[in-house]
């Protein structure tokens, strides 16, 4: 018998929905049958905690006095250069910011100490942030420097707005070249020394809803420690691409936007993060109820690491140069063994994402739903699926001729 | 009874031009292997060393070290996790020439055995959120 997401809020309000983590669903429902799974439990929880470069927030800091006009000028908050195309006193600072004194990789590989995510979680610890800021002067905004502390407690708003988070599979990064490379998937050693993944497998949101049957626009979600919405699909969101016989994209797929005020978020939940000669990001921590209202959806949400396959993807000369070859798929179970074959060799992997956060994420939103506190939304919209013709485009560059 | 132990060692400016190490090898017998060495800005030399032997001339030795004024410190002081910025993502597993990081296969911890560690630094930067410290 279906349920409806009205009828699982009711009990979670009356405190009887039974919640379980996507982890726990594949032995329950292994054990009680598919059936039986699905008309016993409610909520499946999924997590996630990886760097996710695509973050950021945007604050209001109000006005000062005299008024200054941010907008069209330069604003740094902790020297790292805030986007200013907006309103007087509006700001958007995106996690891969630097300093304009960060050297960058003029010594390679450059460390990138810190930037916008290190700002953000500094925000959300509490701390004063140091905001310099320039501007050109108007009759109604005559003044044109401003240097001031700020704290999240303090401003109008602080909303974290990450435009990609939480991609759906992701490539597994090796370097097939002779010299050691600094990539966002981490340090590649030569010749294959090492390979490295970036997903929670069995526990990451949109494995467990390859479809996007209950994962929408509107969704409420765990959102660096608090809670936050789906606001869109995100950036590079492709749903259509080759998947398993049970759904599971076998390829970076599905993306989500999220946003959610920075005042209730948690530093546990977004840190700070530096990729050496990569550059800087913010590790997130996203959580996704999925409500299992059919076996249809429950199905989904059994999936295991060895359901879910990856490609690997040689870093060094493939996707610097947007050639499409692969070195071969692996499943999540034999990149979660630590090691996996490729090229007939044995390679070590490592993660960029945390599994045992993701556990605690799961973990904590199954909470959240069985005390009452955290209640199910229904999406205002779906998400584009496999049907909505998006693909996903390369640029392709068109010379300016002068 | 043998013994195997690594060390940090920090020689003070007027130390540094006395064959120290060959002393261990020659009075007391020991087998040494040095994981690091540097001068600092300040003159002063540290080395890194696994230091092996029979126990009482290990003793022995030490206590030459000792006496002549140079400082030992255990290797295993001066690398360190900061456990509330590790977020157990295992980046540094493969980076770590000696493999002092492992899982814990059940719950996938990240588990740092500082006696494997020869405070080569490899960890430091490839820490994602730069949880490795090193204090020489």
């Amino acid at each position: 018998m279906p349920k409806t997401i009205v009828e699982i809020n009711e009990k979670i309000r009356e405190g009887k929905a039974v919640v379980v983590t996507a982890e726990e669903i594949i032995d329950i429902a292994r054990e009680k049958g598919a059936k039986k799974a699905a008309q016993e439990v409610d909520v499946v929880t999924t997590g996630t905690f990886s760097p996710m470069c695509s973050s950021g927030a945007y604050f209001n800091i109000g006005h000062s006095k005299p008024r200054i006009k941010l907008g069209g000028g330069r604003t740094y908050l902790n020297d790292v250069l805030a986007y200013t195309g907006l309103g007087a006193t509006d700001l958007f600072l995106g996690a891969n910011a630097l300093p304009d004194d960060d050297p960058r990789n003029r010594i390679h590989p450059g460390e990138f100490n810190y930037g916008g995510g290190h700002v953000i979680e500094e925000l959300v610890t509490g701390r004063d942030v140091r905001l310099v800021a320039t501007a050109y002067g108007t009759d109604c905004y005559p003044r044109r420097r401003l240097e001031t502390w700020i704290n999240i407690k303090d401003i109008n708003q602080a909303t974290l707005f990450n435009i990609r988070n939480a991609y759906q599979n992701y490539n597994v990064a090796a370097n097939l070249s002779d010299k050691t490379i600094y990539t966002y998937m981490g340090i590649l050693k030569p010749r294959l020394g090492n390979a490295s993944y970036s997903s929670a497998g069995q526990l990451s949101p949109l494995f467990n809803d390859p479809y996007y049957k209950t994962i929408g626009i509107g969704t409420r979600i765990f959102l660096g420690g608090g809670t936050g919405l789906i606001a869109w699909q995100g950036t590079q969101h492709n749903p259509d691409v080759p998947r398993t016989e049970k759904g599971v994209p076998k390829s970076g797929a599905g993306t989500l936007a999220t946003i959610g005020d920075l005042k209730q978020m948690n530093p546990r939940w977004l840190v700070g993060t530096s990729m050496l000669g990569y550059g800087c990001t913010l590790t997130v921590g996203v959580g996704v109820p999925i409500p299992i209202l059919s076996e249809e959806i429950l199905q989904y949400t059994v999936v295991t690491d060895k359901d879910i396959v990856a490609p690997v993807v040689d870093y060094s000369e493939a996707y610097p140069q947007r050639q499409p070859d692969i070195l071969g798929e692996v499943s999540y179970a034999e990149l979660k063994s630590g090691k996996i074959k490729v090229k007939g060799k044995d390679v070590p992997t490592a993660s960029m994402s945390s599994y045992p956060r993701a556990v605690e994420i799961a973990n904590t939103l199954k909470e959240w739903i069985q005390s009452g506190k955290f209640l199910l939304t229904e999406p205002v919209e779906p998400l584009p699926g496999v049907a909505s013709g998006i693909i996903l485009k390369p640029l392709n560059e068109r010379p300016i001729e002068y | 009874m043998a013994v195997s132990k690594r060390i940090v060692l920090r020689f003070p400016r007027r130390l540094v031009e006395r064959p120290i190490i060959y002393r261990l090898v020659k009075d007391y017998d020991l087998e040494f292997n040095i994981l690091k060495a540097s001068i600092t800005p300040e003159e002063e030399g540290v080395l890194v060393l696994e230091l092996k032997g029979d126990q009482k001339e290990y003793d022995k030795g030490i206590n030459f070290l000792i006496k002549t004024g140079v400082k030992i410190q255990s290797l295993s002081q001066d690398v360190t996790r900061n456990e509330a910025r590790c977020t157990n993502c295992g980046a540094c597993i493969t980076i770590c020439p000696t493999g002092a990081f492992e899982l814990e296969p059940r719950t996938r911890y990240v588990i740092f055995d500082n006696e494997k560690c020869i405070a080569c630094g490899l960890c430091i930067k490839a820490c994602p959120p730069r949880a490795m410290e090193v204090h020489f």
